[in-house]
């Protein structure tokens, strides 16, 4: 056997060990290109979307932490017995429909609320300070505010019913115009984040125009081609969508690990009290996993449009540049 | 519109024929090829290939009547980022076939064509008669019914050129109707073939 011989089937095993080349180029320019792209449109719309699961979510703990609770204030005055109205004022509603419990905030409680402003060592009976009851609501069942007003005001005149009414309505209110806000700014992102991947999908299309053109002329089949494009692009999108949403994940993830670390501090437990323990809800994560599958899916289809479809001569028209010994472009 | 390239041309390829198809530069055989192969619609006139008419054509017949025909561009049309060897087998890829069922044959016809030690090399890196070798041999992989070739001789020396004209011979007694576009008079000289002459968009053939 001679030399040359051997080479050649040394050649051919290796061409066999060999992974093949896949049909559409990986890694060219417009492919990284597009990839990165993707990736950081993947990164910006799941930060919204895990924005906007926050501010949801944070809003919906104000609501309730607020709606779950009422406060009776009974106002001194020369010759009330603090201690009977408080107490009386409590008998008056304990059992009221709605009512979960009532606690009467004692004189030390009511000291130590008021030591910043008024220093220690003072005796709570000197003081003309209005004293509170709080009273724990029924969440699934709120009691009718009216009638608990009423009722306890007849049985102590001096005290006033706030249900935090107003607070809540205002705060439903900026929630719902915080949600909204987010939402309007999800859509812009997420169409902003479709027409780029489309164009930059079209763009790195155009590149394979050649290749589209030999793989007609060898004989392959317009559902061959498109399919190979299809999985080429998917698995671009998707590794693009899956870099950008594990990113926003990432994010995600170290904010609330610097939340938890920070809950003693008081920056952290300003932060903690506006928004919660400032972990993305399940929505926030499922909104990251829709939005990479809609990237990638997206991706794919549009390497395969029907415009561009088209242009490729995929629709087995006359492939634009479909000309059989045209000079020589490289 | 531009000026019409090919008028009153009416020819016939027979089964299993052999023919050069000569003519000055711009003379359009080229243009004839590209009407052959499907890959360009006439602006008038008939064109059928395996009896099949090319105006009354369903779009998803086009691909298995092209893989009756084997063609080698004038400009080689590689694919860059496959190697040789993957380049000369992308016929039966697109196929769908199995590699282990052609890689034998491929590797074969790349030995024979004396592109044996170029197998896994990238087209850039290959010369112009290396590239012109991996066309040809992607051309005629699968024994077609029928080759196309524009100016398959064009890059390679003399001696190279008539063992490609025999390996074209070799594939026409096997069955194959060949089709050879050339303006190299010292290679038609050396088969007495009937040549398709083509001038001023008409034909003239001598048998
Ligand atoms: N797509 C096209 N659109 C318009 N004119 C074209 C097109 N392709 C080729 N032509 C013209 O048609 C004529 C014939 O071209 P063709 O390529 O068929 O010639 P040829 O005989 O192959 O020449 P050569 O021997 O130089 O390869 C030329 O004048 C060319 O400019
Ligand atoms: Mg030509």
């Amino acid at each position: 056997m001679t030399d040359v011989s051997r080479t050649m089937r040394d050649d051919a095993a290796r061409q066999s060990g060999r992974r093949a080349s896949s049909i559409v180029p990986g890694d060219n320019i417009a492919g990284r290109a597009l990839a990165i792209v993707i990736a950081i449109m993947t990164f910006l719309s799941c930060i919204t979307i895990g924005a906007v699961s926050l501010v949801q979510g944070s809003a919906r703990t104000w609501q309730s932490q607020i709606a779950r609770e009422a406060t009776i204030q009974i106002a001194p005055r020369d010759g009330l017995d603090m201690d009977a109205a408080l107490e009386a004022a409590r008998q008056a509603i304990v059992g009221f429909p709605g009512v979960a419990g009532v606690r009467i905030v004692d004189a030390a409680e009511t000291l130590r609320l008021l030591e910043p402003w008024l220093g220690s060592g003072l005796d709570i009976n000197d003081l003309p300070v209005p004293r509170l009851v709080i009273v724990t609501l029924d969440e699934s069942s709120p009691p009718d505010f009216s009638a608990l007003a009423s009722a306890l005001r007849e049985a102590v005149p001096e005290a006033a019913l706030d249900d935090h009414r107003a607070w809540v309505d205002r705060l439903v209110a900026m929630a719902r115009t915080t949600t909204a806000i987010g939402l309007a700014i999800l859509a812009l992102m997420m169409t902003a984040t479709v027409l780029t991947v489309v164009f930059a999908t079209r763009g790195a299309m155009a590149g394979n125009d050649q290749i589209v053109e030999v793989l007609h002329f060898v004989g392959a089949e317009a559902g061959f081609i498109a399919a190979e494009f299809r999985r080429h692009f998917l698995l671009v999108g998707l590794r693009g969508a899956v870099i950008g949403g594990g990113a926003a994940i990432a994010l995600f993830l170290a904010i609330s690990w610097w939340a938890a670390r920070n809950r003693a501090t008081p920056e952290g437990d300003q932060a903690i009290a506006l928004f919660g323990d400032f972990s993305v809800g399940w929505s926030g994560y499922a909104g990251v996993a829709g939005a990479i599958v809609v990237i990638a899916v997206l991706t794919a289809v549009t390497s395969m449009s029907p415009s561009h479809a088209n242009l490729a001569g995929l629709t087995g028209r006359e492939p634009r540049n479909g000309e059989f010994g045209r000079p020589k472009t490289r | 519109m531009g000026p019409e390239i090919l008028r009153d041309v009416s020819l016939h390829v027979e089964p299993r024929s052999f023919q050069f198809l000569t003519g000055p530069s711009g003379a359009g055989k080229t243009t004839l090829l590209r009407l052959l192969f499907l890959s360009l619609k006439p602006t008038r006139g008939l064109v059928t290939v395996f009896g099949k008419d090319r105006a009354t054509l369903p779009a998803a017949e086009l691909p298995l009547l092209r893989r009756r025909i084997g063609v080698v561009f004038q400009d080689f049309r590689l694919l860059d980022h496959m190697t040789t060897y993957e380049n000369v087998a992308l016929p039966m890829r697109v196929r769908g076939r199995e590699e282990a069922s052609y890689r034998a044959d491929v590797v074969d016809l790349l030995k024979w064509v004396g592109l044996g030690d170029r197998m896994n090399v990238l087209p850039p890196v290959l010369s112009g008669g290396e590239k012109q070798r991996a066309a040809i041999a992607r051309a005629i992989i699968e024994q077609p019914e029928m080759l196309l070739a524009d100016e398959p001789t064009g890059n390679v020396d003399p001696p190279l050129a008539s063992r490609l004209l025999k390996l074209f011979r070799e594939l026409n007694r096997l069955g194959t109707a060949v089709v050879i576009a050339t303006h190299d008079l010292h290679l038609m000289d050396q088969i007495a073939a009937r040549r398709i002459v083509l001038a001023d968009g008409r034909v003239d053939i001598h048998d």
